[in-house]
Order: C-alpha cells, then structure tokens, then sequence
C-alpha cells in the first residue's frame, strides 16, 4: 500500500503547476474572463502536450493514462483558474471511453484528444430541467445525461442558449431538450469519473484560495501586527487547510478506485465531489473574509477563484444531492436516486 | 499510487483476523470498573502471548516489529472485531517506545517486559492545574538529594494514575533556566510514602483520571530518561507517539460509531428524511477523508521517518466528527439518549474530552497555522 503521487505522476503535476503559472498569470486569467473568450493557441499547447487525452486509451488517440494523472493535471488547471475547454473535453472524453460505441469512440475520442475537437456535458432531466452544460455552445460535441444514461450530439445539433454566469473564466449553457445518439455503454462510471475529474479541479481552486489567503495574512498589518497572528484570523486558515486536504485525499482515492477498483467508484466519487464542491466554496469565501475588504472589489483576482467554486461546484448537481447519494449508498433508506439528472 | 494491499499484507491481516476471532475475550463485564480493568489485562497478558502486544515495538524488545502499514491493519482489525483496549495503553503506546526510544540498556531491561504484559501500568503525568496547554511552564519541582531526586508538585487529569507503578513525570529541575530547558523527565514509582493519588470522578460518573500528589517523592538517578534539563525534547517524542497511536486506532472506532448511528436511525424511521441524510453522509464523508488523511501521512512518514505536523488535523478530525456523530445519537435515541447507563448517553459524554485530550483542537489549530501553513506566531 501506498497513497502518494508516483515520481511519473508528480512530474506530471509539476509540468501542469508551471505550465499554468507561466501561461495563465492572473492578468491573462482576467483578459480572457473580460472578453469571455479562451486562447486557442494556449489550448493547442495541451493538446500537444496531451491533456485532454491524458485518460484516452491509446487506441482512441490518448495518452493511456490513468485518472490520477487526469486529475493532477486538473487540479493545476483549477489553481490557475485557466479559462480553456480542457475540462469539458477531457470530460467529455471520459464519458465517451466509458460509454461510447465503437463508432462514437472513433469519431470522436481521437479528435478531442488531439485537441481538433473540443467537448462539453451536462445534463437534462425528463421533465425539460436543464444543468448548467460546461463548454457549450463553444464546443463542437456534447454528452448530455437524461436520466436513462447519456446521449452524444454534436453540439450544433443541440437547442441550447448560451447562459452568461457569475463564472466568467468558462462558458456555460443550457439545453432545452436532450437530444443525441445513446450510448450504449457503462454511462455511470462515466459520469463518477467525470464527477472525479471536476473534483479534482475544484481542489486546486480551494487550494489557491487557501495560499492567497495565507500570504495575506502574513503580510497585512492590523493593530502593529500580522493579521495572520490573530486566531480568528490564523484559525480560519488551518480551517481551509482541513477543508483542503480533507477534499485532496478523496479526490485521490476516487481516481485510483476508478481505474484500480472500480466497485469503490460509486461511493468514491459522490463522496469527492460533495466534499469538493463544499470545500472549495468554504475556502474561497473564507479567504475574502481574511482579505477584507479588498476582497469584494472587481480589481482583486480572488473573484474569478470564488466565482468559479460556485458555478463549477454544481455542474452534476449540488453538493446537497451528492451527499444524498452518499447516504444512500452508506446504506440508509430505499436509496433514494442522485437528485440530480447530471 | 497503490492503496491495494500487497500480498504479505493481506496475508498479514488474515493472520490478524484469524487469531482474533479465535482469541476475542467476549464481552467485557459493565458497571464495575476495577473488575473491567483486571479483564483487560488479562486480555492483554494474552496478546503478550501470542506476541501482539508490541505491535510496533521492534522485536529485540518483545514487540513484533511491524511496518507501520503492518501497524495500521493490525489496529483495522482490533477495532474491526471489537476487542477491548489492553490495559496498560499509556505504557505500551508512549511509555515503551520513549524507553526504546531514548531509554539506557539498563532501563530497557527493567521496564520493558512488565509494560508488555500488563503486570505495571504506565500513567503520564504531564499536566498540572496551572499547566495545560502551556505545558512548558509547569511547576512540579525536583531537587537533587544524595544519588537521586526529591519532586514536590501536583499533577492534574493523570489517566490511570490509580493503577499505575510507573509514572512518566515531567518535573523542573532548573529554576533559572528557559522554561523550556530546565525540565527533566522522570520515572517516578508510584508506590511510595510521598505519592497520594486521589480519584476525579468525570462527567461520565466514573473516575479515570486522577489527581497526584508529591511531596518529597523520590527518584532515583538511574530513573531519569535522556540528559538532566532535556526533559522537553523527551516530552515531545512522547506526544509524537501518542498522537501517532491515536490516529491509527481511531478511524475503526469512527466507522463503528457511524455504523450503529445508521442502524439506530433506521431502528427510529428516519432514515428518508432528508436532514439526517445529509449529516449521516458528513459523518461518512469526513471519516472517509480522515481514514485516507492518515494513509497519506502514513506513506509520507515511511519515507521520512517523522511524523510532521500534518498529524494534527486527524486528531483535529477525530474530535470533530465523534463529537458530532455521537451528539447526533443522542439526539436521535429519544430518552434513551440522555438516560444514564445507556451506551448512547456514555459515548455521547465521553467524547466531549476528545476536544481537549491529547491536545485541545484550538492548540491542534495553532500547530497547523504555524508549523503547516507558516502564519505568524501569537506571542
Ligand atoms: C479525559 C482526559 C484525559 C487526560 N489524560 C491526561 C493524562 O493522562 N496525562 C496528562 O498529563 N494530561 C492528561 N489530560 C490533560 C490534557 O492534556 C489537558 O486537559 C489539555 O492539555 C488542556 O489543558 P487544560 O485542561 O489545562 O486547559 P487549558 O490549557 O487551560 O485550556 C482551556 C481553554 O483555553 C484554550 N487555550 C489554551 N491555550 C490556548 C492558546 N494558546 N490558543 C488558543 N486557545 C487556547 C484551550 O483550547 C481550552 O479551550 C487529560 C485530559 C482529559 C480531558
């Protein structure tokens, strides 16, 4: 037994953290959120170094790695706030690898992880309810869950209508009707892994927010003193870290389980992604608190952290219906369904 | 990334669960507290048997030598089959490994085996009514006297103290020094003329901890542990392994309470309604996220070799979510919940040290603030 990152794995991660701190600087983070727009040749560069297909099995054109890697990277992406369609994408291709028929694992798996095609997802319930779609109408094909399973549609084919959120680093969009081809294979472990992989971004999100929020309390001065010395200050900080961490070790076992265990996937991820989208709320809404009131103006850059938490943390539902789920699975009740159509 | 177990593991913990199964005490006897401490012993005194008292003492003291991997499973499995806690807890999980630790060949020959088998009990005592958290500027003081010491002081919340031979005692030995330097750690043997012991009844009822008295009590040189003034480094290596024992038994104890949480909110017909859920799926989350914590810090360790600061927020957690889940129980159990002698109202009592032993969370906090996360010290 071992519950670390592998050196493979660690290396994968560190090339992320530097490839976004260098590329995605918050100034560049704040151009592309002002103009609601992504940078394509930065896309292209993941695309070249892999990502969208990092979990792709080599036949379909990836990289034939595991979740863990996928997440690491995410969790980067996440730490940045990158405004990219790499979790769409590499979302999206994870669904179709789960579930996919031959045909639509071959029309599309090798287009998206080459970065060709970009994708998206989210989900319509049977009575016309849609969840917020990450990456439409930017993208060229979509996932759409509708309860039964999930559909693929090229996404020029879907009614949707573009919804502008609070998250300005990422487009969203809603659907009218589900619409698509079904795909025939194992659309649950489809939507855990995804479920994993928006996890693991939403870790780095809180993870930023903590390190911001920790630099700030070192330096500001309130009464000739650190405001970071004071313990409702310094303890609402290692309240993040518990809140993080808490967050990170889930998100890790549920990307080993789904490729090392996949019977643990099910409780795995509703487990992560309740702790995750809560986590990263609690942090970066905490985190403005410590800054005060440079925390709530438009020129501060911990807005697009907090804003994405928000809107991130519900893209398969809110952390309420996965701890339902959770409760479900641990055993209590009928097992009422996941809440949530996505 | 491998959170399978290998093949000696697993065949580790068949190993384990067999013997217990084989071996499990049954029940142990309820309202009389010396006879359950005396039955714990013996339990004990057969685990010493058959090798697995000193889970993680190496073998050239008695122990078995396991891997902290090793370690984990075998506490998975104790808790698993609900076995009780050996009696001499405090002996085996911080008194034994200090003497291994920083103990001389003669200590080692004299103390370790009676811990093993429960024959003398370990009781720690560190804190003092005006030394708690700030345990640095304790009072008890030691005077050197013709080939030993002589400690005058009071000791306060001594776990055990009523049954203990041996006392792991940290007493001032020099009055000028920083507070930190002039403390010696001592082994004080509780039987004698200058040591009174006098029960704390708790807010359970029953009496586990103690006050204790010393005046002119004696010690002898050959009973102090590391250098004369050294005492604080000692002290830590001894909360080192106390919160180190802690984490790995505690998450099983967790997953037990959570289990008979379900049970009893199904047993009451909640389970479909929807706040319960909710916290039912905290607890499970929380445990989970604790129970996977400390294989993270577990790993860490095997590579460094010490237990970082991160250790902190699994007691932090352990705390957090007992106290949550057994208040929960209380809540749910209608009468039974607050009615005493229940098992309910017991756990749900108890667990309101849990924030305080071992460290208060607010101090668990300070450690993370400072020594993780780098913010500035208080003072
Ligand atoms: C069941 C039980 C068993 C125990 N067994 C033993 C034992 O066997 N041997 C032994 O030596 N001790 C034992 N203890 C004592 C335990 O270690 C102390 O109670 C603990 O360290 C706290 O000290 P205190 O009770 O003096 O509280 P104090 O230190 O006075 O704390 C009171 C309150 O102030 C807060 N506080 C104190 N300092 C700070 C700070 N710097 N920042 C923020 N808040 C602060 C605390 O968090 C707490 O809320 C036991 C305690 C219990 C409850």
């Amino acid at each position: 037994m071992n519950f670390d990152l592998s050196d493979e794995q660690r290396e994968i991660k560190d090339t992320a953290r530097q490839f976004f701190a260098a590329r995605f600087k918050p100034e560049k983070v704040r151009d592309l959120a002002e103009s609601r727009s992504y940078d394509d040749g930065l896309y292209g560069q993941m695309a070249e170094l892999g990502w969208p297909g990092i979990a792709v099995a080599e036949a379909d054109g990836g990289q034939d790695l595991g979740l863990v890697e996928l997440a690491v990277t995410l969790e980067e992406s996440g730490y940045a706030c990158a405004p990219s369609p790499l979790m769409g994408s590499a979302g999206a291709a994870l669904v179709i690898s789960a579930a996919g028929s031959d045909e639509q694992r071959a029309e599309w798996l090798p287009r998206l992880a080459s970065g060709e095609a970009t994708g998206a997802f989210g989900g319509v319930s049977p009575d016309g309810q849609s969840t917020l779609f990450c990456d439409l109408p930017t993208a060229d094909v979509a996932v759409v869950f509708d309860g039964d399973g999930a559909l693929l549609a090229p996404a020029s084919e879907l009614d949707c209508e573009a919804a502008e959120t609070i998250d300005a680093t990422r487009s969203y969009a809603t659907v009218v009707a589900a619409a698509g081809e079904r795909m025939p294979g194992d659309a649950d472990a489809g939507r855990d892994r995804l479920a994993v992989a928006i996890s693991a971004e939403l870790t780095g999100v809180g993870q930023r927010a903590m390190d911001m929020a920790v630099e700030y309390a070192r330096e500001r001065k309130q009464f000739d003193r650190p405001i970071g010395s004071y313990q409702a200050v310094s303890h609402r900080c290692a309240t993040m870290l518990l809140a993080v961490e808490e967050s990170r070790s889930l998100v890790y076992y549920a990307s080993w389980a789904a490729d090392a265990e996949p019977e643990s996937l099910p409780m795995a991820a509703a487990m992560a992604c309740a702790r995750a989208s809560e986590a990263a709320w609690e942090t970066t809404a905490s985190a403005l608190q410590v800054f005060g009131g440079i925390g709530f103006t438009w020129e501060h850059d911990l807005q697009f952290w907090l804003k994405r938490s928000r809107v991130a943390g519900r893209m398969l539902g809110s952390p309420r219906e996965h701890r339902d789920r959770v409760a479900a699975l641990a055993g209590l009740g009928a097992g009422a369904p996941a809440g949530a159509v996505a | 990334m491998d959170l399978s177990l290998t093949e000696s593991e697993a065949a580790f913990r068949d190993e384990v669960r067999t013997w217990l199964q084989e071996n499990h005490p049954g029940p142990s006897p309820e309202g009389d507290d010396q006879a359950e401490f005396e039955f714990r012993r013996s339990w004990q005194r057969k685990m010493h048997e058959a090798g697995w008292a000193g889970i993680s003492w190496p073998q050239e003291y008695g122990g078995k030598g396991a891997t902290l991997i090793e370690q984990a499973i075998f506490n998975e499995e104790l808790a698993r089959e609900s076995v009780p806690a050996p009696a001499n807890v405090l002996g085996l999980v911080m008194g034994g490994p200090v003497v291994i630790a920083q103990g001389t060949d003669d200590q080692k020959e004299r103390w370790l085996e009676p811990i093993l088998s429960g024959d003398e009990i370990w009781c720690q005592g560190f804190s003092e009514p005006e030394s708690g958290s700030d345990l640095a500027s304790l009072k008890a003081r030691a005077v050197k006297s013709n080939g030993g010491w002589k400690v005058t002081g009071q000791k306060v919340w001594t776990t055990y103290a009523h049954e203990a031979k041996w006392c792991m005692l940290l007493a001032r030995t020099d009055q000028d020094a920083p507070k930190h330097k002039g403390i010696t750690y001592f082994i004080l043997d509780m039987e004698q003329p200058g040591v009174e012991v006098r029960p704390l009844r708790q807010i359970t009822g029953e009496a586990e901890f103690n006050e204790i008295f010393m005046e002119e009590a004696e010690v002898p040189d050959e009973n102090v542990i590391g250098d004369v003034g050294g005492g604080w480094q000692v002290a830590i290596t001894t909360l080192m392994f106390e919160r180190a024992g802690l984490g790995a038994a505690a998450v099983m104890g967790l997953r037990r309470t959570l289990n008979d949480l379900i049970a009893l909110v199904t047993e009451r017909g909640l389970e479909d309604d929807p706040l319960v859920r909710q916290r039912v799926a905290e607890f499970q989350i929380g445990i989970e996220a604790m129970r996977l914590g400390a294989l993270r810090t577990l790993t860490a360790t095997m590579k460094t070799g010490i237990p970082g600061p991160e250790g902190s927020l699994g007691k932090w957690q352990w705390a957090k979510y007992n106290q949550a889940m057994t208040e929960m129980a209380s809540e749910v159990a209608g009468p039974d919940g607050v009615k005493v002698g229940t098992e309910t109202t017991y756990r749900f009592l108890r667990s309101r040290a849990n924030s305080i032993e071992g460290g208060t969370t607010e101090v668990l906090q300070n450690i993370i603030a400072e020594r993780v996360l780098g913010l500035p010290r208080l003072r």
